[in-house]
């Protein structure tokens, strides 16, 4: 049995949006290296709408297959859409991930969220 | 599939394998049975404790066949502690670095009240036996340090630790599980009274192993039941696994120089290979470590990602990251050696044995260059070393 679903896995080896949005309006940065992930996550917002996103990841097979993930469940969607991610349908859209994998799953969503309040504060809400 | 894990478990000599499977089928009598099929595995049990005894310099007499490295280790401390408490002695001395079948094991012991001094292992991953010396005290009733590490490779000085032992009167055991059958171990010569030692590290079964205890050497059981193994180990002897283990470890001994020579060769060569990789550093000491044993930190990148990639190459390979580990802390060898957190989790391990071929060498080179430049290349770890916002730690 592997250690992952062949989703995981398709999101590990062909990470969907990675990169750099060199003119982005929303950038946040989660994690830390001591516990082992780390993602950032550029947003290109424009009308309310992500009409962009692209993301760059430190971490496990896990991270970078929810980071993937996570940028293709708000691509082309409202921001107030994009707001309302969560954690577990990041998981859920990835056919599950293993319970001691969830807390990357957390990041991935942490940093949606934290690029989304990074667009707030630059546009003065 | 280019196996570079040995460290984790070995494949099978094909002379193991046979005399297991021809013991299973055949020979499958209670060796304390009294009628003469009974006896018959007796024998062939009897026989194994005198291979094994040879391959590491005792007396047949002073092995105890367990079901492993880590119930060797068990029984070895707790029976050193139960001793030592009786004679009013709680303090132990170990490594800050041993395998968990030893930390988790003092641990326990530490909850009733012994007092554990974990020992330096310094940056290269070497114990100072002076250091040893300089933590005994009056009531030290045991020291345990591992003859090999199993994530760095790293051989501690095991003979001046057991002089300095002996010199003092305390109990010294080695869990020799990565050392036996990759290095030469001679119980008399390294000074050692209990050492613990797992077959299917030397090309033996899994599920068993023996523990060495000196002759003189209080020894406790763990398992209660039956008289087998001299009333120390209860429970029906694994015949079959013995009888391979012994098989295995004599081969390996027989064949230790040339074990050494041709593998320490491949393993320089992939240390000299991947130590092309900017930013990286080997792990443990380049000289004293184990024949197969390869193990580098990598910055900017995680270890699990790096394993995944590589599995997709066909390379089974190890790391020392807090994700394969399920828990939110690196490897406790790679933070004892001094790697902060941020370097320990982008580890890989690789070990390699006799059959690892050159050209799998140089596969293995030019796939951990591919896989760790593609993985930097999108980590904002790395982004931000290259770009000066972070420092470089490699
Ligand atoms: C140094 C060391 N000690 C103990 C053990 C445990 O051995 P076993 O798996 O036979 O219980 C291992 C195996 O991983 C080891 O490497
Ligand atoms: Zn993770």
């Amino acid at each position: 049995m592997a250690l992952y679903s062949e989703k995981v896995m398709d999101h590990f080896r062909n990470p969907r949006n990675v990169g750099v949005i060199e003119d982005a309006n929303g950038i946040g940065e989660v994690g830390n290296a001591k516990c082992g992930d780390i993602m950032k996550m550029y947003l290109k917002i424009e009308d309310d709408i992500i009409k962009d996103v692209k993301f760059e990841t430190f971490g496990c097979g896990s991270a970078i297959a929810s980071s993937s993930m996570a940028t293709e469940l708000i691509k082309g969607k409202p921001v107030a859409d994009a707001m309302k991610l969560t954690n577990e349908a990041v998981a859920e859209a990835l056919d599950g991930l293993p319970d001691y994998k969830m807390h990357c799953s957390v990041l991935a969503e942490e940093a949606i969220k934290s690029a989304l309040d990074d667009y707030h504060k630059r546009n003065g809400q | 599939m280019i196996y570079a894990d040995n460290a984790a478990t070995t494949k099978m000599s094909e002379k193991a394998l046979e005399t297991m499977v021809s013991l299973i089928k055949d020979t499958y009598g209670n060796p304390s049975s009294l009628y003469e099929f009974g006896q018959k595995s007796r024998e062939v049990l009897e026989d194994a404790r005198a291979k094994v005894a040879k391959a590491i310099g005792a007396n047949p007499k002073e092995i105890i066949f367990t079901s492993g490295g880590s119930e060797s280790d068990n029984q070895a401390i707790l029976s050193a502690a139960k001793a030592g408490e009786a004679a009013g002695k709680k303090h132990i001395i170990s490594s800050a670095f041993e395998h968990h079948a030893v930390l988790h094991t003092l641990n326990k012991l530490k909850k009733e009240g012994f007092e554990i001094t974990l020992l330096d292992v310094h940056e290269n991953g070497l114990i100072d036996p002076g250091e040893v010396e300089d933590a005994i005290k009056e009531d030290t009733c045991l020291v345990t340090i591992m003859f090999a590490n199993n994530e760095i490779g790293t051989i501690e000085p095991i003979r001046e630790i057991g002089e300095v032992c002996k010199k003092h009167g305390v109990t010294f055991h080695t869990d020799a599980v990565q050392a036996i059958g990759h290095i030469p171990v001679n119980v008399v010569d390294d000074n050692i009274d209990m050492l613990s030692a797992s077959a299917h590290k030397f090309h033996g079964p899994k599920g068993v192993g023996f523990l060495y205890v000196r002759k003189g050497v209080r020894l406790f059981n763990l398992i209660e039941g039956g008289a087998q193994e001299k009333g120390k180990r209860a429970g029906t002897e694994n015949v079959p696994g013995i009888a391979a283990m012994a098989v295995a470890l004599e081969d390996a001994v027989s064949n230790l120089e040339n074990y050494s020579k041709i593998v320490t060769a491949k393993r320089d060569r992939l240390i000299e290979g991947i130590s092309d990789i900017s930013h990286s550093a080997l792990n443990g000491d380049a000289k004293k470590r184990l024949p197969g044993n390869v193990n580098f930190c990598f910055e900017g990148i995680e270890g699990e990602s790096i394993l995944l990639l590589l599995d997709d190459k066909g390379i089974a390979a190890s790391s020392g990251s807090a994700c394969t580990s399920g828990s939110l802390d690196p490897s406790h060898v790679l933070l004892a050696i001094g790697r902060v957190h941020d370097v320990a989790h982008g580890s890989l391990r690789l070990t390699i044995d006799e059959s690892t071929t050159d050209e799998e060498v140089e596969t293995i080179i030019a796939s951990v260059k591919e896989v760790v430049e593609y993985l930097r290349g999108f980590s904002p770890v790395w982004r931000d070393l290259i770009s000066g916002k972070r420092e470089f730690i490699l």
